[in-house]
């Protein structure tokens, strides 16, 4: 089962850069440089894989893996680019008034107060649910649109650089960025997606927290009558973790990449690891895998601008063929069943079986 | 005196164009959800329905451009379709992927035809029609009666799809699907077809509210310029309680929202224009919260 998974991925990945290349021989481009620039740019070289692919990589990893716990519990959380920002604009805020603190305790309580700001961001969603029965589908995504709103208020109001011309902050304090491998531009925010990964591992297999999501994600009143679990809770509490580490993958961004807050800091990437921990199945491994191969297309893609002319904004045409195929592929093998839930039903399938 | 109906009746106006594209794009999505998909593929519709009626605008003329950005919305939803119906496969991650799938083709393809540049085209729009008598009255004349062909079209989808849901046969089977797929198989719907049929109704009304947005709002494409108003009709389908007038409604205050901006622009405030920005979504919020024990989804939304 293992071995078939990895033959889906590999051929919806496959049939994507297959779409692209028609795509773009049909408009003009010419196909194969486009291709070698991709590939290039994602893994061409040791810096290509360390400073762009892996870089890009590391927002989708953590943000997908906090999205797999809330959606293993079947709420779904779609306003992570919102927590992101939150995460990212009060890292940035800490960030400037750091520089007295000695350098790790600096960088800690930057990532502290970003993971803090997703967590008060997505409180709000998740009271909602719980207090008035609001969807959270819908709560969390008009978010979104506040974050962004709020993000262009502070660059240009209490955290506007200096000079006061251009709508984006000063450079964090040297003593809160996080430490880069040297010789390259990854920091150190690949340890905190590793980490959380393995974290997760244990969350999910070996807690009673972990089998409560699954529990609740399977059928809440089942949950509730034979397992007597709080799902109102478990979902709640999924919800607020996954909100919180959203933020902090918007803290690592500022203190590992950017140093600095602007609007677009994230190309969507709140939006992009909803397929990211969809496509990992909700499994740590299976997120940081889908993570990697995503921000290896986002990186190869700017290669491709550079080197060929294709706009890169042509890589989410891969993605999004990525994502139907290895849908297309799921329903077909398991004769048709769905939904969200099944996903989340399912996870322990490719155990059981293999 | 006469200032301030010119003033508040240009607000109106803009509340009303404002608030078009998204009435149209969430009455077609009450379509969808009502026969229990949930499409949140509508974003990126919008935006290749947009891009289609820039080109077939550019190329032929505005109403050109409508149909093709109607066909094109329909054209993704048939894809959509095939994947969640077709292969029942889930509809949250199809809808984000047609969405990110148009975000990369509408940029391409747009690049493509006119240049990294891009901006500067001189596109044919849709005048505003004023119906005569009616577009003299104070107030209501330019907010209701002064608005480009499809406010109109709008304002005459609502009623009719309200009727085809709560008045008519197919519109019972329909519903049905939604509630409870397995009883109106059971009963002889053909639920499969009906859920097809409404996630291309709901692609149509899409790309309707796309070709809208540029030809009767902005006058040109800009990449990612649904700026997620897609997802905002979603929000505005559950505000409006899944009846297409409730919808109308929901949809026209929140476009009152949005055009509060260009009122206190005129006003000079002193505030930040963010805070504008924000308040239709918060208003929104809001207004989920206030609803609360009042309103049910169909049951078997989001279910293949």
């Amino acid at each position: 089962m293992r071995a078939q998974g990895w033959v889906v991925g590999a051929g919806a990945l496959l049939a994507g850069l297959v779409v692209l290349a028609l795509g773009l021989e049909l408009a003009g481009y010419e196909a194969a440089r486009a291709l070698g620039a991709l590939w290039s740019g994602a893994f061409g070289s040791w810096y290509a894989i360390t400073s762009a692919t892996l870089v890009r990589a590391v927002p989708l990893v953590v943000i997908g893996l906090g999205l797999a716990i809330s959606f293993r519990s079947g709420a779904f959380n779609i306003g992570a680019e919102g927590q992101f920002y939150a995460g990212a604009i009060a890292a940035t805020w800490l960030g400037l008034h750091a520089a007295s603190l000695p350098s790790p305790l600096a960088a800690t309580a930057v990532l502290s107060v970003a993971l803090l700001a997703g967590g008060l961001w997505i409180a709000v969603p998740v009271l909602l649910r719980v207090r008035y029965g609001v969807l959270e589908v819908i709560s969390t995504l008009l978010l979104n649109f506040v974050a962004e709103a709020t993000t262009s208020l502070v660059v240009q109001g209490p955290l506007q650089e200096r000079q006061g011309i251009y709508p984006q902050s000063d450079a964090i304090a040297e003593s809160a960025r996080l430490p880069l491998l040297p010789g390259t531009r990854l920091h150190a925010g690949i340890l905190i997606a590793l980490a959380g990964a393995i974290v997760l591992h244990y969350l999910f297999t070996r807690t009673l927290w972990g089998f409560h999501l699954r529990a609740v994600g399977l059928g809440p009143r089942a949950a509730e009558i034979s397992g007597r679990i709080d799902s109102r809770w478990t979902a709640a509490s999924a919800l607020a973790v996954s909100g919180a580490i959203a933020g902090l993958a918007g803290g690592v961004e500022v203190a590992g990449v950017s140093y600095a807050l602007f609007q677009n800091l994230s190309p969507g990437y709140g939006f992009t690891a909803i397929a990211v921990a969809l496509l990992g199945r909700l499994q740590p491994l299976g997120v940081l895998l889908a993570g990697i191969l995503f921000g290896a297309l986002e990186a190869g893609a700017s290669a491709m601008q550079r080197e060929a002319g294709v706009p890169a904004v042509a890589v989410y045409v891969v993605e999004a063929v990525v994502i139907l195929v290895v849908l297309l592929a799921e329903s077909l093998r398991r004769g048709g069943t769905t939904g969200l839930a099944a996903v989340a039903k399912r996870p322990g399938r490719a155990e059981a079986r293999g | 005196m006469t200032e301030a109906v010119a003033l508040v009746g240009g607000f109106l106006a803009a509340a009303v164009r404002v608030a078009t594209p998204i009435m149209l794009a969430a009455t077609g999505e009450t379509v969808t959800q009502r026969s229990g998909v949930l499409n949140l593929g509508i974003e990126g519709m919008m935006l290749a329905g947009a891009l289609a009626a820039t080109l077939g605008a550019t190329a032929v003329g505005p109403w050109t451009g409508v149909a093709l950005g109607i066909a094109t919305g329909m054209l993704l939803a048939a894809v959509f379709a095939l994947v969640v119906i077709g292969a029942r496969a889930d509809q949250v991650i199809a809808g984000t992927a047609i969405t990110l799938g148009a975000i990369g083709l509408t940029g391409t393809v747009y690049r493509q035809a006119y240049g990294a540049g891009g901006a500067g085209l001189d596109l044919p729009t849709l005048a505003p029609i004023h119906l005569p008598g009616l577009s003299s009255l104070p107030l209501l004349g330019p907010a209701i009666f002064s608005q480009p062909a499809p406010t109109y079209l709008g304002f005459l989808a609502v009623p009719l799809v309200w009727w085809v849901l709560f008045r008519t046969r197919a519109g019972l089977a329909l519903r049905a699907t939604g509630e409870s797929a397995d009883v109106a198989r059971a009963s002889g719907v053909p639920t499969r077809r009906v859920r097809a049929v409404a996630t291309l109704v709901g692609g149509g009304f899409a790309g309707l509210a796309g070709a809208t947005l540029v030809l009767a709002q902005v006058g040109s494409f800009a990449e990612r310029m649904t700026a997620g108003r897609g997802y905002v009709a979603i929000a505005i389908v559950v505000l409006g309680r899944w009846n297409p007038i409730g919808v109308a409604v929901a949809a026209l205050a929140f476009g009152a929202a949005m055009a509060l901006q260009f009122l206190f622009q005129t006003l000079e405030l002193d505030l930040p224009y963010q805070l504008f920005l924000m308040l239709p979504y918060v208003l929104a919020l809001l207004a989920l919260a206030g609803m609360v024990g009042r309103v049910r989804a169909p049951a078997d939304l989001a279910r293949p």
